[in-house]
């Protein structure tokens, strides 16, 4: 069976030919599309190595088959930074120490794009926390992840606030 | 994984007669079914892709003030969607206690509803598992039993049902609808989920191919949100089911419990609805004595099922403590670690 779908991968339109509907979001990513920065860790939403956003919301993207996301836009860790110039919560993640081993950290860093995009947690290292326990860190650099996620949200802010004046 | 077919419907009524082939199953969210495929723990032979179905992702105010909710709207969505996360706080609670953000994201509100236990055993097709296999025996059964069921479990099978979100549902009435070749019909979430008995693979009143459409909340289930909470004790604070979990519900009038709902999860194959607590305790005023007089008749039929006795009283000082939450009052917001049982009682604690 070929199954044919659309998707736009960092901004590029992708047409993919698909030879099996079992293939997952992340393994296409990874073994098709050559973008190893996504991880597989547990392959089974456990670890959320494999976060990247799908329509702008951040999923495990072991658990979503490819085929049934035709149409979608997909952004990975290759996708964020602009050139030569990183994205905030990629800076944040350096200026902190928010990592030790870097196998989660691209997971880590999508998904805390993710949720500055929700625009749930505030200021709050709790909300923090708890909005960022989808990804585990088994080098346990979370007090690191904890801080560079509310830098990057309030140095965002403060590009939001030039970009609005 | 095995081999499947994909197949996506367009309509509701092509999904449910494309469902009717035997080997079927639906695919939503995909959270639990992509996991259970993975683990060889289910191998359907058709996927019927209703993720993108329209007409299912809505949330509807009703004439009565209740609310519709679309099969297919994700977790996320429906925990943040404003108007239904003030009416109906301590379903957003629930919700928000769930999973993670990236799999709220993705999972859907009819999934929810029917994904499988969370039973270790279930999960690994190397041990015997009457769920998956019906007639082998059941390796929870003396095995690492810890966390399952106290309350109506049989010989069969002592797995639970993992969902937050059907806890509150179930304590506030409400009816799930469900599209099958025959029609539409309903169903409330209270009779939607079976105990195992000598059957443990029949886990709901679904008839093959039938597709949950929606989930609707009456009107009257408004009238608990000022006094409404879910709790929910699990080994790690957050990203865990429940090893235990509560929700707890009082409509108080002149000081006095008008009506009180109260729903424990974790504890049994299915939300379990806890209605001789709730006649302990409407007509009276709230207080420490009642909350433990109504812990005590929620788990009045609980027996262990194995090395989790300890589970039974932690429910009832649960019961009491969200209870005692309940009366102090839903919190303007979603507390920053949802339905956590660690947050201080408002007016003191209720034990040493």
């Amino acid at each position: 069976m070929s199954l044919s779908i659309n998707l736009t991968v960092n901004g590029m339109r992708r047409k993919i030919e698909l030879d099996d509907p079992r293939v997952t979001l992340l393994d296409l990513l990874r073994e098709r599309l050559d973008l190893t920065g996504t991880k597989k860790g547990c392959d089974r939403g456990q670890c959320g190595a494999c976060t990247v956003l799908l329509d702008g919301r951040r999923i495990n993207s072991c658990l979503a088959l490819a085929v049934s996301n035709d149409g979608a836009e997909v952004l990975t860790i290759e996708g964020l930074a602009q050139g030569e110039a990183l994205h905030p919560v990629q800076v944040a993640f350096i200026a902190h120490d928010a990592f030790q081993c870097g196998f989660c950290t691209p997971g880590q860093i999508i998904s805390a794009v993710g949720l500055i995009r929700e625009g749930q947690a505030g200021d709050d290292p709790e909300r923090v926390r708890e909005g960022m326990s989808g990804n585990l860190c088994r080098c346990g650099a979370y007090r690191g992840i904890t801080e560079a996620v509310l830098e990057a949200q309030r140095s965002l802010a403060q590009v939001g606030r030039e970009e609005a004046a | 994984m095995n081999r499947f077919d994909y197949i996506r419907p367009a309509t509701v009524s092509e999904a449910v007669t494309a469902a009717a082939v035997p080997g079927s199953a639906y695919l939503a969210g995909g959270t639990n079914l992509i996991d259970l495929m993975k683990g060889g723990i289910v191998s359907p032979r058709r996927l019927i892709d209703v993720s993108r179905l329209a007409g299912l992702d809505r949330i509807e105010p009703l004439p009565d003030g209740g609310v519709r909710i679309g099969a297919r709207v994700r977790n996320a969505d429906l925990a943040h969607d404003p108007t239904f996360s003030k009416r109906f706080p301590v379903v957003a609670e629930a919700l928000l206690a769930g999973a993670s953000a990236q799999l709220r994201n993705a999972a859907t509100v009819g999934g929810n509803l029917l994904q499988r236990t969370r039973c270790a055993y279930f999960y690994d097709p190397a041990t015997a598992c009457n769920k998956r296999q019906p007639g082998v025996g059941c390796d929870a059964r003396g095995g690492e039993n810890r966390l399952h069921a106290v309350l109506g479990w049989s010989e069969s099978c002592i797995a639970t049902h993992p969902s937050d979100f059907c806890v509150p549902l179930v304590a506030l009435d409400a009816v799930v609808e469900i599209e099958g070749k025959a029609g539409r019909r309903q169903v409330a979430l209270e009779e939607l989920h079976l105990l195992p008995g000598t059957t443990p693979e029949r886990e709901n009143v679904l008839a093959p191919g039938e597709l949950v459409v929606a989930v609707r909340l009456p009107g009257a289930a408004a009238r608990f949100a000022t006094r409404a909470r879910y709790l929910k004790l699990r080994e790690r604070t957050s990203y865990a089911f429940a090893m235990v979990s509560v929700a707890a519900c009082l409509h108080i009038e002149d000081g006095v419990i008008a009506e009180a709902r109260l729903a424990l999860g974790g504890v049994a194959a299915k939300p379990w609805r806890a209605r001789a607590a709730e006649a302990a305790l409407a007509d009276a005023r709230p207080n420490p004595d009642g909350f433990r007089r109504a812990a005590e008749a929620a788990l009045a039929e609980a027996h262990p099922s194995g090395d989790n006795a300890f589970k039974i009283e932690l429910a009832r000082r649960i019961v009491v403590r969200a209870l005692a939450l309940a009366v102090a009052g839903t919190p303007e917001r979603v507390p920053a670690l949802p339905a956590s049982p660690f947050a201080p009682i408002p007016g003191g604690a209720i034990h040493d």
